[in-house]
């Protein structure tokens, strides 16, 4: 009884780390300590009978690991700061690896090099101000557009729509954006055109639809013709040919989020015999 | 008639002013340490974690400018996930080598002078190649 009692009292304070690798796939609490995995080359090498010559004495090399959204350094652990599943992606080159928690959230935080879509709500002097979901509009100056020179100005009007992708994003600075790559060009960057309907939807979704192998999407287009726009601050932009194609799309975006595969397939099913 | 302060004095009042400014400094009163080197790194953005496509999608020739870019920013982010390839060699090394032997000569004997061009022959291949030997001055015998 005393050591069932002292196990759980343990794990209640938090004070035992896991090892990060036996925890993959599974849901983290914040507060959770995180144990890195050592090099192991060292072990399996002396149970061949060779000894490994070390050239650094004592000290193990360790790997350079990345931790991601969700995951904080703690000297030399990870800490855990949102809850969700833990997830890992192998290095391709040199590296320890990527570690990171899938959490899902509605309220965007402007992160440096995300695409998001931003409407303009004012216009002041060079700079434009766009509302991108966050706590304060960011700005947007009038040179970063593809072309534009102090003579030859971008035509953005307030309430336009405008997809770039993020410059300055702290906690300490207002949040700044870009229509334009770091060669000059555009990239698909700038006003998103005319007509079509934009609407907000969860990060998870987002990142879910814009994954490589998402059938959802590539179900969509083969039903009619569409132009989509995502935008990583939660907002999705569609525009089909008539008005009411573009809400049976903007519908199916929103409900696809809570709807299993079967379900799914036969909402699409209907939709193609109509 | 001296204007102006003797190099001594200025060194003396230099010396006054930074110890009065050292003074002022304000510093922690801490041992050193040094920071260990971190093998963590930090990122909050999603991109790096996961690969997501790009975000502007036309399908069924909506919007062709747009279809355009989504082959090329798709098959941009494979290219950098997969590995560099070597860079494939027009010429040889060797072929090079044996060229620029051969340049030695043709070039050695546009320098050359008249009487030099001589020395100059020319091997089975073609290839023009110098002759070491140069003519002296012969005494004349008696």
């Amino acid at each position: 009884m005393a050591e069932v009692l002292s196990v759980s009292t343990g794990s209640v304070a938090g004070c035992r780390a896991r090892a990060a690798h036996n925890v993959l796939n599974q849901v983290v609490l914040p507060g959770e300590e995180l144990v890195l995995p050592e090099h192991e080359d060292v072990d399996g090498l002396g149970g061949a009978g060779e000894q490994p010559l070390r050239l650094n004495s004592g000290a193990r090399p360790r790997l350079r690991v990345v931790c991601g959204p969700g995951l904080r350094r703690c000297g030399d652990r990870l800490l855990v700061t949102k809850c969700g599943r833990l997830r890992h992606k192998e290095p391709g080159g040199g590296g320890g690896g990527v570690y990171w928690v899938d959490s899902q959230q509605k309220r965007y935080v402007p992160v440096k090099g995300d695409h998001v879509i931003g409407i303009v709500i004012a216009k002041s002097g060079d700079i434009f101000k766009v509302d991108v979901g966050g706590s304060e509009p960011a700005s947007l100056s009038y040179l970063a557009f593809e072309g534009a020179t102090k003579r030859n100005r971008p035509n953005v009007q307030v309430g336009d729509l405008i997809y770039g992708q993020c410059v300055v994003a702290n906690k300490d600075m207002e949040p700044e954006m870009v229509c334009i790559d770091s060669c000059g060009r555009a990239n698909g960057m700038g006003v998103i055109g005319q007509d079509g309907l934009l609407f907000k939807v969860t990060l998870g979704l987002i990142r879910k639809l814009l994954a490589p192998d998402c059938e959802i999407v590539q179900e969509l287009g083969k039903l009619y013709p569409l132009e989509i726009v995502f935008g990583m601050n939660g907002r999705i932009w569609v525009k089909a040919k008539t008005i009411q194609q573009t809400l049976i799309l903007a519908n199916v975006l929103e409900a696809c989020e809570h709807m299993t595969t079967d379900q799914r397939k036969q909402i699409f099913a209907r939709l193609a015999e109509s | 008639m001296q204007r102006g302060l003797d190099s001594e004095t200025k060194k003396q009042l230099e010396e006054e002013e930074k110890k009065m400014i050292s003074d002022e400094h304000w510093y922690l009163d801490l041992p050193e340490f040094k920071e260990k080197e971190s093998f963590i790194i930090e990122e909050q953005s999603f991109s790096l974690c996961e690969d997501l496509l790009y975000g502007r999608m036309s399908f069924r020739g909506f919007n062709p400018e747009v279809e355009k870019l989504m082959l090329q920013m798709n098959s941009k982010n494979k290219a950098a996930a997969e590995e560099e390839e070597t860079v494939e060699v027009d010429v040889s090394d060797e072929e090079m080598a044996r060229r620029y032997e051969t340049l030695v000569g043709t070039i050695g004997k546009k320098f050359a002078k008249k009487r030099d061009r001589a020395n100059y022959e020319e091997d089975e291949n073609g290839n023009i190649k110098p002759i070491k030997t140069k003519k002296m001055f012969l005494k004349p015998q008696d």
